[in-house]
């Protein structure tokens, strides 16, 4: 299996303070991995670590064979790591096909042309229109952001992560703000995208566990700043020490 | 706004001020010079605010540029070809606020303002003190210069500004307004809404948040100069006045006054800013409280501005008729 994404022996120290020690995680082509584990973990650390956002104190994070600790968010989005974050982001004044339309403009590198008119541009229409679809919200594309229901704000937020046509894409709690009815819905639209889309890999951060069963190829629990286990969810939900270690009573039996 | 409707709005505006001349007594058709200098500036200083985002407290600064930039090529180094000053001021202004630009567009907010506000004080303190350079408080001299390479000298000044420069500044307006239009619907204009309206979004969308700043800030100073030319060019003087940060407190209000989240809102609001100080001077020595006033009704009231309540009431007219 193709090596994407992976840390190697990652630390994270703030003062006295180790978030993280000595981190080694993988994402394989075909995959999708989760990422579980307490609130105060080292979840959004590891996030944070793997998107660029903030350097590891030591050890290294490699995307598609190359080093990207600390390169920040906008030459991953070049390389093809998009993520979408646990609370919704929108651009709240723009149109649903403009919040698509900016990451298209990124990813076909056209984002310098002052001059040229964006509604004339059939290549970024298309593709506006076809990522819209696939998230079904074709028929809103002319709708301000601001004015969707929570459920399709969280499509768009997406959607235009999407839209960058990713390698890899980092969901963080992708359902968080759905109602429970939505979940499994939300997260068959998503996985059904990623595979129209051509992304090669997912890493999903969640709390649902129904959903890291449902949907996970591969389980990571971090505890404490370190991985507790990296698991198949078959062993993972075997083991119910391990439930306890990391979920405590969240999963409710 | 739709182009279709954009380019009516705009048909329309270009032809009442082509006939104005005609309507009008010359005295406020020479007050329409002003008002194209403010436009033209505040097209290039609504990119930085109604898109970007930023909220410059001394943008008067590039004002400045272009009219002490027009006095020195024209009154010192005698370049007559006024076209050739635009051009020139424009430069120099994309260089100054190139450094400035760089320093202020890490921070946003009252930080960005207060940062912008103290390079205009420290450029005005520079032409009010270095008195041999800049001529201190008397300013300098921008002579009469050529348009379009004639000289039209059988016209006194007050004919030349009323006649030909008004026509001129009209068309540079037009041409200005062209230009911004296609940088706010270009993919470039784009990545700088969703700069504004979520920075952290917009760089995992792969958008240089930092980079799009600046180069907002280098257009708007370009766009500055031109309008702080065709100001001196009017005056016959460059005055430190100019780059004094009231300067820049009144770009701000005609910017809010007109509705700096529609594009025609900034040049709406130098046409009224224009004809109200004008009006309310002659009417009362008070007149900053009036403005004042008006100022606050308008953001408590119709924070989008005169433009945006114009086009609230075409929507509730469409609304009726539909």
């Amino acid at each position: 299996m193709t090596l994407l994404l992976e840390t190697r022996d990652v630390s994270k120290s703030y003062g006295a303070f180790r978030a993280l020690e000595r981190v080694n995680m993988a994402v394989h082509r075909g995959e999708l991995v989760s990422v579980v584990g307490p609130n105060g973990a080292g979840k959004t650390t590891l996030v944070n670590l793997i998107t660029g956002l903030i350097e590891p104190s030591s050890g290294e994070v490699r995307f598609m064979g190359r080093n990207i600790a600390g390169v920040g968010p906008v030459e991953l989005a070049d390389h093809g790591l998009a993520r979408a974050f646990q609370l919704i982001q929108i651009f709240p004044k723009l149109t649903v096909a403009d919040s698509i339309a900016a990451a298209v403009v990124s990813r076909q590198k056209k984002r310098w042309r002052l001059l040229s008119r964006l509604s004339a541009d059939g290549e970024v229409g298309h593709r506006v229109r076809e990522v819209a679809d696939i998230f079904g919200l074709g028929h809103r594309l002319e709708t301000v952001a601001a004015a969707l229901s929570q459920g399709e704000k969280k499509l768009l937020d997406v959607a235009s992560a999407f839209a960058l046509d990713p390698q890899v894409i980092l969901l963080d709690e992708p359902t968080s703000g759905v109602s429970t009815a939505d979940k499994h819905g939300i997260m068959k639209t998503l996985i059904a995208a990623a595979e129209r889309a051509g992304v090669k890999g997912i890493v999903l951060v969640e709390h649902d566990m129904d959903l890291v069963a449902a949907y996970s190829h591969r389980i990571i629990a971090l505890s404490e700043g370190r991985v507790l286990a990296d698991l198949p969810p078959e062993q993972f939900f075997a083991d119910p020490h391990l439930i306890e270690t990391v979920i405590g009573k969240r999963r409710g039996h | 706004m739709k182009l279709s409707a954009a380019a009516i709005v705009a048909v329309c505006g270009t032809a009442t001020l082509a006939v104005l001349p005609l309507a009008v007594p010359p005295y406020y058709v020479g007050l329409m010079i002003p008002f194209y200098g403010y436009a033209i500036a505040l097209l290039g200083f609504n990119l930085l605010f109604g898109y970007a985002g930023l909220l410059s407290f001394g943008h008067a600064m590039f004002l400045g540029i272009g009219a002490y930039g027009a006095a020195i090529l024209s009154g010192v180094l005698g370049v007559k070809s006024f076209e050739l000053v635009l051009l020139t001021v424009m430069l120099a202004s994309c260089a100054m606020a190139l450094p400035v630009g760089a320093l202020c567009v890490r921070y946003t907010g009252i930080f960005f303002g207060m940062l912008t506000l103290a390079f205009g004080m420290l450029f005005h303190s520079f032409l009010f003190k270095f008195y041999h350079l800049t001529g201190g408080d008397s300013g300098m001299r921008v002579p009469r210069m050529n348009i379009l390479g004639l000289e039209f000298a059988r016209y006194n000044k007050i004919e030349f500004l009323a006649g030909p420069f008004y026509y001129y500044c009209l068309g540079l307006l037009v041409v200005a307004g062209v230009v911004m239009w296609r940088i706010v619907n270009s993919p470039f204009g784009l990545h700088l809404k969703t700069v504004r309206d979520n920075a952290r979004k917009a760089e995992y969308l792969g958008v240089h948040v930092h980079r799009f700043r600046l180069a907002a800030f280098v257009i708007s100073a370009a766009f500055g100069a031109a309008g702080g030319a065709i100001l001196g060019f009017r005056v016959g003087l460059a005055d430190p006045e100019l780059v004094y940060w009231t300067q820049s407190g009144q770009l701000v209000f005609m910017a809010v006054l007109g509705g700096f989240s529609n594009f025609f809102g900034p040049i709406v609001g130098a046409f009224t800013f224009t004809l109200l100080q004008d009006q309310l001077q002659s009417l009362t020595e008070y007149w900053r409280f009036v403005l004042g006033a008006i100022l606050a009704v308008i953001v408590i009231g119709f924070p989008e501005g005169i433009a945006g309540l114009a086009a609230d009431l075409r929507r509730r007219i469409a609304g009726k008729t539909a």
